[in-house]
């Protein structure tokens, strides 16, 4: 219970590592020495030291889930914002509707926001994503919301269970894209709250009992709305 | 509080459909009124070099004006009249969609419609800029600097136009003509930017609320109620009706803006 | 650098202008995460310096000629505001600027894994707001910090310093008056960690001797500067709620 106002160990570029264990990601080794890459939270797991970045863009991984919007159209594909350094193509063949050539714009359009799923990267940084599996299609209705994709599992929870609580306190659906984009759609209301414990959760991801804290705000919340959630 | 990163360049049917649906509540993105400006910081004399300096933060809106003031001469078919030039940066820092390069047309038009504020609201008494009629007479130059834009670049560099002549002096010393003087500055043109969103007109739109507002207006007006400078916007329109309501409001926003643009906010951030 | 004048650098005490000691920096202050819109920012007083850095990127490099197959490219544009000195500067780029921003851009392509990000770029504008001697290695020493907020991942925080000769005395970090009537300045930047050296210039007059002196008495207050860094960057993280 007391250890509540700590804060977890923050590092710098270029800063030695003096914890053991083997190097993880986002650390490097020097002559036998282990430095950090990022400005980041230190974390050591299954006996590996990590360095998880505080801010950053998002690096897609095949198999991620992700929420982006289209900001071309062509022929035979839709070019696709994943607020990763690249932009990704979602090809005709990938999505679940037959697309004649030229048609694309009847499925999609510019604006238009989805959740897709990473199918492959190559080592040019080139990502493909896909729409063909159940669950994937286009977001309508609702709002966005942009984090850093480093906080995305703060943001979900051990076992989803900040995000649990998240609905069950707002009655708002909320899906979190791996790319740290989110989208909540339900009563403004709710909206409004979600928005306020995500800024939450991500201004103190690197400090514990955050789980107390966002619940806390959330009761309060409530108080004040009077059966805000539906 | 703004997705803006994300939403730069292309905005979506979702973002609009919920601005709007926040609008239909009375509501806004950031929980303001319609006709209520975001937080507004004033800091004069932030840059010590120049000869009067504002950093103006509006919201999340960051601007930097400094004002330069050096002897010239005066322009033929003004010879007992002083200069003023306006020139605005949109510094590449500012936005991911400001490109490094001399200046667009936006930023020409920004600097175009701060200056007709201050030119046309006689902010400035330039006919007390004269060292030596037909010969010599002492330049104003206004640089807004963009910094951190979040919407409604025309308010805050006004504003900090305005904030920053308001502390400027004349360095007469520096060139030998006597001593340094307070640019005499006789009036506060205060603009205030309005834009359409669906059939609401919402005050100091932030950057999201700009990306979808059909049409902005821009209305100039001074300590007296007087107007001094309009400019309408995109390609929406107004009704009549909705143009008298926007003065009418920028009125009464111009007046809480100039007591804070003479507020004694002087000297740099802590 | 050289401009003849009858001012008195040094005092008879070894006193500077300002007060200081040869080897004594002038007052620095520096923030992180200062804008909003840019992916990291940070700002810095040094002296009478006002510097502003953003960094935006890593993004896809445009146009699409300058990209690099193997890894991302640094473009750091250095940019002094009409207003940062005492004779109005014109707007827009002089060549000045544009030789800062090149050897800018080399330094701080030395600390960054560039290699992971192939076809992008990683954009610095280092906008001076206030200048006041020493705007290349104060833009350079903020300019770290704000690519640190971006969440770049980088080998080092790279710190620039420089020192210089007046009136035959080597000193730390001129100030403006020292810039313009003493005899040499040697701006570098520095890894603090492995003491490399990413930028090397000078101009003026030193003997060898003396310029080993320079290069040293810069070594050791990089060190210093890299605490302040580091303090900032933490800070930024400290102050919840």
């Amino acid at each position: 219970m007391d250890e509540k106002i700590g804060i977890r160990k923050i590092v710098v570029p270029g800063e030695e590592i003096l914890e053991n264990g083997k190097p993880g990601k986002g650390v490097f080794v020097e002559n036998g020495k282990l430095y950090s890459s990022y400005l980041g939270i230190l974390e050591t797991r299954a006996g590996y030291v990590n360095v998880v970045p505080l801010s950053g863009c998002y690096i897609p991984k095949k198999g991620d889930k992700v929420i982006g919007k289209v900001i071309d159209v062509a022929p035979v594909n839709w070019v696709v914002d994943i607020r990763a350094p690249y932009y990704a193509p979602l090809h005709v063949n990938d999505v679940p509707w037959h697309v004649d050539f030229g048609y694309t714009a009847r499925y999609l359009s510019i604006g238009d926001v989805i959740l897709a799923k990473v199918s492959n990267v190559n080592e040019l940084g080139q990502v493909w994503i896909t729409l063909k599996e159940q669950g994937l299609r286009k977001l309508e209705g609702g709002h966005l919301i942009e984090i850093s994709p480093s906080k995305v599992p703060r943001v979900i929870g051990k076992g989803g269970s900040m995000i649990q609580m998240l609905k069950d306190y707002t009655g708002c659906r909320i899906y979190v894209g791996q790319n740290g984009i989110i989208w909540v759609s339900g009563p403004p209301e709710g909206i409004v709250t979600v928005i306020k414990a995500i800024r939450m959760i991500e201004n103190e991801a690197h400090t514990y009992g955050l789980t107390d804290r966002i619940k806390a705000f959330l009761e309060e919340e409530r108080g004040e709305g009077n059966g805000n959630e539906e | 509080m703004s997705n803006s990163k994300f939403t730069a360049g292309v905005i979506s049917e979702m973002e609009k459909n919920y601005i709007h649906r926040l609008a239909s509540k009375g509501t806004r993105i950031d929980g303001r009124k319609f006709d209520e400006i975001r937080p507004l910081k004033i800091t004069k004399g932030y840059v010590e070099r120049a000869e009067g300096s504002a950093l103006v933060e509006l919201g999340n809106t960051k601007v930097l004006v400094g004002i330069k003031i050096e002897p010239g001469a005066p322009f033929p078919d003004t010879p007992n009249s002083g200069i003023l030039a306006t020139n605005a940066e949109l510094a590449p820092l500012a936005s991911p969609t400001f490109e490094p390069g001399p200046p667009g047309e936006e930023a020409v038009e920004l600097a175009r419609v701060v200056d007709r504020g201050i030119r046309e609201g006689h902010a400035i008494d330039l006919e007390k800029l004269v060292i030596e009629e037909g010969e010599n007479v002492w330049v104003v130059f206004v640089d807004i600097h963009v910094l951190d834009y979040d919407g409604n670049l025309f308010d805050a560099s006004g504003y900090g136009a305005l904030a920053a002549l308001a502390n400027a002096m004349v360095p007469a010393s520096k060139h030998e003509l006597g001593d340094d003087f307070k640019l005499p500055v006789q009036h506060y043109p205060v603009p205030v930017t309005f834009g359409k969103i669906g059939d609401w007109m919402v005050a100091d739109p932030n950057l999201d609320e700009e990306s979808i507002a059909s049409a902005r207006l821009t209305v100039t007006t001074n300590e007296e109620g007087h107007i001094n400078a309009m400019q309408k916007g995109l390609s929406g329109t107004f009704t009549y009706e909705e143009v008298q309501k926007v003065i009418n409001m920028s009125m009464d926003i111009g007046r809480k803006v100039r007591e804070i643009i003479l507020g004694d906010s002087d000297g740099k951030e802590d | 650098m050289g401009m003849k004048s009858d001012i008195k650098l040094i005092d008879d005490n070894g006193l500077r202008i300002d007060g200081r000691l040869p080897n004594q920096l002038r007052p620095i202050k520096m923030k992180v995460g200062v804008l909003q819109r840019a992916d990291g920012s940070a700002y810095i007083e040094w002296g009478g310096n006002r510097i502003m850095a953003a960094v935006y990127g890593p993004r896809e490099a445009y146009p699409k000629h300058v990209q690099e197959p193997d890894k991302a490219i640094v473009r750091a544009r250095y940019s002094m505001a009409a207003f940062s000195v005492d004779e109005r500067k014109r707007p827009g780029p002089d060549r000045r600027s544009i030789e800062l921003g090149k050897v800018i851009s080399e330094a701080l392509e030395s600390v960054i894994f560039v290699e992971k990000y192939p076809r992008t770029s990683i954009d610095v504008y280092i906008e001076v707001l206030q200048a006041d001697a020493g705007t290349r290695v104060a833009g350079i020493t903020v300019a770290a910090l704000a690519l640190a907020d971006a969440g770049i991942p980088m080998r080092d925080l790279i710190v620039g310093c420089a020192a210089g000769k007046v009136d035959g005395v080597v000193v730390l970090d001129l100030n403006k008056e020292e810039d313009n009537y003493g005899e040499a300045d040697v701006p570098m930047a520095i890894l603090p960690r492995t003491k490399e050296i990413a930028l090397l210039q000078m101009d003026g007059d030193m003997t060898y001797e003396e310029l080993k002196a320079a290069m040293d008495m810069t070594f050791e207050a990089t060190q210093s500067i890299h605490k302040m860094q580091i303090e900032a960057l933490k800070r930024k993280y400290m102050e919840v709620e």
